[in-house]
């Protein structure tokens, strides 16, 4: 688990200011000796004392770094993306990194109140960027991840075998039966599932008349132990389900074609007939921290990779057990070109 | 807390309101009660799927746009306003600082900088020593060098503080209010209904908005944390207060002392014991709230928890959660020592009872298993005495070494930082990852030779009850499920229930989503059904045999303890995701309590009468139906009411593995900006479910219990 560093190495002026902050995470030291300590060696500048233990295998750059407080949501995907930065960040860059794990939403009211600088995985969230974004102002892009976002209906790899044409919408009528569960009232059932993303499956059924019934799920956990077992049992799913995911790396589910997504097909939520619009993922800043000078905008502004790559990187975490940090250092280590370009 | 909770009546005679003269029950209302259910079918046969106020998932009412539009205000505000940043913005940045400092102390010490574990770990010895004693101290250092290994320090750690700076803000509240309560029908009148909502009010749906006020980080885990804690304490210590025997009271009232005198030198030191279970289930209480308050950031143990089950590692999750149970087991036994060692010779108040049959959970008093926390204080007392001064001494002594611990502990990093053990044979079969790889292997086997069997039990429950109920209760206009819910609350309680019914109704309706509360209440009835089979089963053998209760009473406690989340994944491989795996995840979480109290009932019915009826020679299974659990009515009926609060409250849970409904919304509007309002609004449709539930089933309790 991520650790919190014990001093803030900010310049004491930024920990005066973060004092008057209303929801800043300060870790004040309780004994004043301690404090001052603290303030004394913040005072110095990017003196790294978090990584005491090991030998610091940090290449400094010249410019200090401080304190990167890099929101983390809850998927392992974006774990990868947030690991991974924030390794490059503490070993290149010598900042001091703090995962705080919050809900997408939650992480946004903190980049507006000053409590987290970054997200570097967002699934779009209109309503957000424009509050937040265009708006309050407080929350500024920091460009496209290069993951491309892709949300849609998923059969396990077995039925895509079995029966080559489910892959076509008009043909999951056909199927309709095989689908039938204790929850699906007679018809076939279409499992929907994580409560975080936004979902037109309910319309998405009325206006392709299918005869399907939308079950919700209830959490990513619920959809991919499902996918695992219907794979395993060779029993029939059909799933609301997104990529990049590590679950890919594990069972390489198929997507269904639903009609093909055009601009605007989707203005109006309840007419909805089309599939659902690639997304492509971007990074967020505080307005705040992008002001800030710190050497770590540029990284999260510059970097990019594929979902492939994210895919390796969370697999390792999620099958392998490895720490994410551990999975982050194996990334980097292997990767030298891609993340030399981020730090150009 | 030990406390059997030997008869329950304690429990009823808590002034909460309860019907002090009952109404005998009516000979007619069995009859009644079918009149409604035939009137009921045939409605539901002729207005089937009409008015039933479906609400599709993204629909949202101007109710819950209402609530988003306040929320938006206030992040608005959040910035500049005097309430939202000068006074909840101080009181954030304060604790947020406070738990930031005792963590760089205790918990994530930079080497050489403060004591490392070693220190720590000789402090808490020399300290659980000095307050509980010897056992205890043999518990903590066991519970602390297991969090080592397993490599969870740092989060057991952050758990301890969090947990620990909760309960003294509890205390610091809980008491004066709990005092005022008992002193003051009016003010008791007032806060009772607050602390029913805290208690009911499913936390997932407050997350957010507590979330928005104080930030995310530790202060957020600890306000979200108290108003899950703070009314136990508040509720035990009123109970404690008004149960010190009346012509005590008299009697300090006649050698007119005054009232400050009274509580202080009569009824607070009489009481002292019954707060002091308040402080534990408050404990207790708090420790729970471990993995909710994970998700705004809060430091501790829930965080792996959390984590693992973005990854589905059941293993993984489960030696997180283990390290929770430990943690309880821990304050738990500690605490009882230390108040038994603190309690003056002789002054020994047995069972306290229920708090309150009431109170969405009533935190059993009985949570432990009687290893964990009983012959603590035995033992203490068996030992030679010391005078003061020698006992001073010896503390004073045995602290020495506990300081050069701590001292050289800031010298060398192997006693800062716990060492990996990964590396050392024996010992590292208990670190992380091989415990989680033993665990996931178990998990697999038994997912993989049950599913078979799970899959046609979970079909036949959802076809033979859970289906038709549900179709009979939602399917049909909301007018019609609201008179007969109305009826059933007459006919079972009186007027009371049934006036309390048409303000949970009215509200329910006010928020939108009657269609979404009735499918819920649907699989809470369900699961209370399935919850009371179990009870009654494993409660009478475990009241007729000590040793059944023995061997099954830690697995009960085990499940109380541990983290839903844990349990989760396994659940949805074996049910996959339906409506009956919340039924199941509801039912797991639910059993204890009920077993518990069940068990405790049988246990109570008084040995003179089991022996009479044996003596006319009945079977042991008539001695069961005719004698013993006619006899624990009352338990029954009380486990009933504790089984059914229990299932509502993981109805957030069952949201999550496919239970729909109110459970799903309010997961979604915590995620989803636009859902918010949304969420807050089942939010309080289950709080008014709860609460209508419980005031139904606590009046027909009073009526039929005895």
């Amino acid at each position: 688990m991520t650790r919190a560093p014990h001093h803030d190495p900010r310049t004491a002026a930024d920990e005066r200011e973060a004092l008057s902050m209303p929801r800043g995470i300060l870790r004040l030291p309780l004994v004043a000796g301690a404090a001052a300590l603290a303030l004394g060696l913040a005072a110095c500048g990017g003196g790294n004392i978090d990584q005491s233990g090991s030998s610091g295998s940090g290449t400094a750059g010249g410019a200090k770094c401080g304190a990167l407080r890099i929101a983390v949501n809850p998927w392992t995907g974006y774990v990868s993306n947030a690991h991974v930065i924030g390794y490059v960040a503490k070993t290149k860059l010598g900042c001091t990194v703090t995962y705080p794990d919050v809900k997408e939403e939650v992480g946004w009211q903190g980049m507006a109140s000053g409590s987290i600088d970054t997200i570097v995985e967002n699934w779009g969230h209109a309503d957000l960027t424009k509050k937040y974004i265009d708006e309050q102002k407080t929350v500024v892009d920091a460009g496209l991840t290069g993951n491309q976002g892709i949300i849609g209906w998923y059969v396990p790899p077995w039925m895509a075998e079995k029966y080559p044409d489910i892959t076509d919408w008009q043909n999951l009528n056909k199927y309709a039966d095989l689908f039938k569960t204790s929850e699906s009232g007679g018809k076939g059932q279409l499992l929907d599932g994580d409560p975080s993303y936004v979902t037109n499956d309910e319309a998405l059924v009325t206006n392709l008349k299918l005869n399907y019934k939308v079950v919700t799920g209830g959490s990513e956990a619920a959809l991919i132990t499902s996918f695992r077992q219907a794979e395993k049992n060779k029993t029939p799913l059909l799933a609301y389900f997104y990529d990049p995911q590590w679950f890919f790396s594990e069972v390489k589910l198929v997507k269904v074609n639903l009609p093909k997504y055009t601009e605007g097909c989707d203005a109006d939520p309840k007419k909805v007939a089309c599939d659902y619009p690639p997304y492509a993922l971007n990074k967020l800043m505080s307005k705040k921290f992008a002001d800030s000078g710190s050497p770590a905008v540029g990284l999260i502004q510059k970097f990019q990779w594929t979902n492939d790559d994210q895919n390796a990187v969370s697999e390792m975490i999620a099958n392998q057990n490895m720490t994410p940090d551990d999975a982050a250092k194996k990334w980097v280590d292997e990767n030298p070109d891609k993340v030399a370009a981020w730090l150009s | 807390m030990t406390t059997t909770l030997a008869p329950p009546p304690p429990a009823a005679s808590t002034k909460e309101e309860q019907p002090r003269s009952a109404p005998a029950p009516s000979r007619h209302t069995g009859r009644k009660l079918l009149v409604v259910l035939v009137l009921w079918l045939v409605a539901w046969a002729v207005l089937r799927g009409k008015q039933t106020l479906a609400l599709a998932n993204a629909d949202t009412t101007g109710l819950h746009e209402w609530f988003n539009g306040i929320r938006d205000k206030v992040q608005l505000l959040g910035q500049d306003n005097w309430f939202f940043h000068g006074v909840l913005g101080t009181v954030a940045s304060a604790l947020d600082s406070f738990v930031g400092a005792v963590q760089a102390h205790v918990s994530t010490v930079v080497p050489g900088d403060w004591v490392g574990w070693f220190g720590v770990l000789a402090l808490a010895m020399w300290l659980t020593y000095t307050l509980a004693g010897l056992r205890s101290t043999v518990l903590v250092t066991a519970v602390l060098l297991f969090l080592g290994v397993a490599g969870l320090w740092t989060d057991g750690l952050d758990t301890l503080i969090v947990t620990l700076v909760a309960v003294v803000i509890c205390i610091v509240i809980g008491l004066p209010l709990g005092i005022a309560m008992s002193r003051s029908r009016r003010t008791s009148a007032i806060v009772t209904p607050a602390l029913d909502v805290m208690q009911t009010m499913p936390s997932f749906a407050y997350l957010t908005p507590i979330a928005l006020f104080f930030g995310i980080g530790p202060a957020c885990a600890i306000v979200l944390t108290l108003i899950y804690a703070l009314p136990p304490l508040v509720r035990i210590t009123e109970h404690g207060l008004n149960s010190v025997a009346e012509n005590t009271v008299e009697a300090g009232r006649s050698l007119g002392v005054t009232k400050g005198q009274l509580l202080r030198q009569v009824q607070l030191p009489m009481a002292k014991r019954t707060i002091v279970v308040g402080i534990n289930q408050c404990t207790m209480a708090a420790l729970s709230m471990a993995t909710i308050a994970a998700l705004v950031n809060g430091p501790g143990l829930g965080k792996p928890v959390i984590a693992a089950l973005q990854t589905l590692n059941v293993g993984a999750a489960s030696v997180a959660g283990l390290g929770i149970v430990l943690i309880a087991i821990m304050l738990d036994r500690t605490t009882t020592a230390a108040s038994e060692r603190s309690a003056p010779g002789g002054q020994r108040v047995a069972a306290v009872g229920s708090p309150g049959v009431f109170g969405g959970r009533t935190l059993v008093l009985e949570k432990l298993p009687r290893w964990a926390t009983e012959d603590t204080g035995r033992g203490s007392a068996a030992r030679m005495r010391l005078t003061p001064g020698g006992r001073r001494l010896v503390l004073g002594l045995i602290l020495l070494p506990a300081l050069v611990g701590a001292f050289y502990s800031t010298r060398y990093l192997q006693l800062s930082q716990f060492p990996d053990l990964s590396g050392v044979p024996v010992l590292n079969e208990i670190t992380a990852g091989p415990l989680s790889t033993h665990i996931n292997d178990l998990t697999d086997a038994v997912v993989n030779a049950l599913t078979g069997v799970t899959n046609g039990f979970k079909n036949f429950v959802t076809s033979v009850m859970l289906n038709p109920l549900q179709s009979v209760m939602s399917d049909l206009p909301w007018w019609v499920m609201a008179l007969v819910l109305l009826a059933v609350a007459y006919l079972l309680g009186g007027w009371r229930p049934a006036a309390v019914t048409v303000a949970c109704e009215a509200v329910i309706l006010g928020t939108g989503l009657w269609y979404d509360a009735m499918v819920t209440l649907t699989m809470t009835l369900v699961a209370t059904i399935i919850v009371m089979l179990v009870a009654v089963v494993l409660g009478v053998a475990m009241g007729r045999g000590r040793r059944t209760d023995t061997v099954i009473r830690p697995f009960l406690d085990g499940f109380q303890t541990i983290p839903a989340f844990v349990y989760l994944v396994p659940a949805l491989a074996l049910f996959a995701a339906t409506r009956f795996t919340a039924i199941m995840a509801a039912v797991a979480y639910a059993v204890p309590i009920a077993t518990k109290l069940v068990a405790d009932g049988v246990r109570g019915v008084a040995p003179t009468t089991v022996e009479a009826a044996r003596s006319t020679g009945i079977t042991r299974w008539q001695m069961i139906s005719k004698v013993q659990l006619p006899m624990a009515r009352e338990a029954l009926v009380l486990a009933t009411n504790q089984g059914l609060l229990y299932v509502l409250s993981m109805v957030v849970i069952g949201g999550m593995v496919g239970g729909g409904s109110l459970g799903y919304l309010i997961v979604q509007g915590f995620v989803q900006g636009q859902l918010f309002g949304k969420g807050l609004a089942a939010g309080i449709a289950i709080t008014a479910l709860g609460i209508m539930l419980d005031r139904i089933a606590r009046y027909a309790a009073a009526r039929y219990g005895r």
